[in-house]
């Protein structure tokens, strides 16, 4: 009798083990569906506009709602100009503060800043937006931008770059605030990569003579490399995708330019301002053709930084 | 080369006596490059420092002034009248709240399956590849997907697409911290468990998950701290209202939102609630921040 009512229990206990597992998988497989039914949903809704305009989209720099014509030309150059304008002054930074948390830092300190620089990626993007426009558009235009335009306007070729009007709101001012956006999420991967550099090694470095420079350059920057490119192209993911800040400061003017200092568009500022008061089948069906380019490439940027940590992290498995 | 600079300190220690004037001055150069490197890397660590402090110092300077009980008592004022931020402080709570409810459950189900049962097969992995890259996927892209999934078919803005939209960003951070923390849990616990004949499901819930469980609500409060500051995917979800609305079937107010529509206007007296929202919603997000962070430090301590 007793055996009988524990087997039962055992069944009992069996089948509930079997659904538990089963529905943890069926959540794990949601987010993978999560990802495909993005796909499909914007593909869906892009479908007027990918069937009339087709690959002519990316090459058109017409935005006209009137006349239901529409190019992506300046939307996408503005998120890549601005994104490549975030991460010529975000990696040298991130690069800087990363090497000062894991050589230079005293450890009582190390904490502390180590927090305040994520702090710094806490702060929501519309503050950051605010902020730009409010503050930091006017300083630039009264004293900064003139002395550029001044001094660098009338050099051939790179002299292009800096004319335009000193309004403070443009290209380069949102690729500014968008570096300082990506600063603590580049600077915190490349601490935690260096700091899974062996010990040992750096200490016979030093133990040769090297000076801390000559260790992070020639000891730990080529042990961590595949880590520092997959963080960069981390922080050119979130670059990419980033709106509200940009939203702000960009200026948005949908006429093409190549001035550092005209305003300009991004794809996800494009679609901030003008999704909700779209006009027209076309002009709904354009604007979220721009949402799955701009998932199309943050994809691609991100998948390439997982594939570049992942390497790295099995890399680390074999040394040990 | 490198091992004629690597030997140069060894020339160095008699200096003073008679070593070649060569070898000093690669020495010094070293010493100079280094000095330069060095000092570069410390004005970038203030660099940093000096935006995070220059943000908050205008947030205090603009938004103090403005905090007074209207803000917390009256909703979103026409231009030029009197009033305060309570429906969008409301609509933002209400929304924050509910889509953490949603998702939360989904990402530590998902987390336990990529940590207890992830060892074997295509879908672990796969699911970990995937939901890293959904965690710093465009939030204006799922959005718009909310949009076109739920807004288009019920056929108006409400507050439930807009808890929607931020529990999609919710998921992928659970998923990830309840992933990391199971895995810190000792197998030996485990193996205790099942020793003394606990179904999977007993030892998963009430053993594994508890002893992670600081560890996990760490990633909660993140997640809570990133969603409660997020505008884009609000913008075609939960739109907006000027009034006070409870109902979740209703386009809602929202701070991020308020913010966004008051600073971006021509009058005065909304940049100044616009400045007001701004502190109100750093403050809550810097202080989940450091929670979040100080309560993942006691777990660590305490092992």
């Amino acid at each position: 009798m007793e055996k009988f009512s524990n087997n039962q229990q055992m069944q009992r206990q069996m089948l509930l083990d079997n659904i538990f597992r089963l529905s943890t998988r069926c959540f794990a497989f949601l987010v993978l569906a999560l990802l495909v039914g993005i796909l499909i949903s914007l593909i869906i809704g892009a479908m007027p506009s990918l069937s009339r305009f087709g690959w002519s989209f990316l090459i058109d720099s017409d935005w006209d709602p009137v006349a239901q014509k529409f190019g992506a030309l300046v939307p996408v150059f503005g998120t890549l100009a601005t994104s490549v304008i975030a991460l010529l002054i975000g990696v040298p930074v991130s690069f800087g503060i990363a090497v000062f948390l894991t050589e230079l830092c005293p450890n009582v300190l190390k904490r502390p800043l180590g927090i305040a620089v994520e702090l710094l990626a806490g702060i929501p993007s519309i503050i950051y937006g605010m902020w730009g426009l409010f503050v930091f558009a006017p300083l630039f235009a009264d004293h900064i931008q003139p002395v550029l335009i001044d001094n660098l306007g009338d050099i051939p070729l790179i002299g292009l770059l800096f004319q335009g009007a000193p309004m403070g709101i443009g290209v380069f001012t949102a690729g500014l605030i968008l570096a300082v956006m990506v600063i603590p999420f580049i600077a915190s991967v490349m601490r935690d990569v260096f700091e899974v550099v062996p010990t040992m090694l750096k200490e016979s470095a030093y133990g040769l003579g090297s000076t801390t420079w000559e260790v992070v350059r020639y000891v730990v920057l080529p042990y961590t490399k595949t880590g520092v490119v997959g963080g960069i192209m981390l922080g050119l993911g979130r670059a990419l995708g980033e709106t509200m800040a940009v939203t702000f400061v960009i200026g948005n003017s949908s006429r093409f330019a190549v001035g550092l200092f005209e305003p300009g568009q991004s794809i996800s500022s494009a679609l901030a301002n003008e999704f909700a008061e779209a006009t027209g089948e076309f002009h709904m069906a354009s604007l979220i053709e721009l949402g799955l380019i701009l998932f199309f490439i943050t994809f691609v940027v991100l998948a390439c930084a997982k594939l570049l940590l992942l390497r790295l992290q099995k890399q680390e498995g074999k040394a040990s | 080369m490198a091992n004629s600079t690597l030997s140069e300190p060894l020339n160095v220690q008699d200096r003073s006596g008679s070593s070649s004037t060569m070898n000093t001055s690669i020495y010094r150069r070293r010493r100079l490059v280094n000095a330069f490197n060095m000092g570069a890397s410390t004005l970038t660590m203030a660099f940093g420092l000096f935006w995070l402090f220059w943000i908050l110092f205008t947030l205090l300077q603009h938004g103090l002034s403005g905090i007074n009980l209207q803000v917390f008592t009256q909703s979103t004022p026409p231009p030029g009248g009197q009033g305060g931020l309570a429906n969008a402080i409301y609509g933002s709570l209400a929304m924050t709240i509910s889509g953490t409810m949603i998702g939360t459950p989904i990402g530590i189900l998902a987390g336990i399956y990529l940590a207890e049962f992830g060892q074997r097969g295509w879908l672990a992995p796969a699911t970990r590849f995937i939901n890293d890259i959904l965690l710093s996927a465009p939030s204006i892209v799922i959005g718009l997907f909310v949009y076109e999934v739920y807004v288009v078919s019920v056929g108006h803005f409400s507050g439930w697409a807009g808890s929607l939209a931020l529990a999609l960003l919710v998921i992928p951070v659970v998923v990830r911290t309840t992933e990391n923390m199971l895995r810190l849990v000792p197998n030996t616990l485990r193996e205790a468990a099942a020793a003394l004949g606990a179904p999977q499901w007993k030892i998963t819930l009430y053993v594994t998950l508890r002893s992670a469980k600081a560890g996990v609500l760490t990633g909660i409060l993140l997640a809570i701290a990133r969603i409660s500051g997020e505008t884009a995917p609000l913008l075609f979800t939960a739109l907006n209202n000027q009034f006070f609305n409870s109902n979740m079937n209703q386009p809602m107010a929202n701070l991020p939102i308020v913010i966004f529509q008051f600073a971006m206007s021509p009058y005065e007296d909304w940049h100044t609630l616009a400045w007001t929202g701004a502190l109100l919603i750093t403050l809550s997000v810097l202080t989940l921040n450091i929670l979040a962070r100080w309560m993942g430090s006691q777990k660590t301590q305490s092992h």
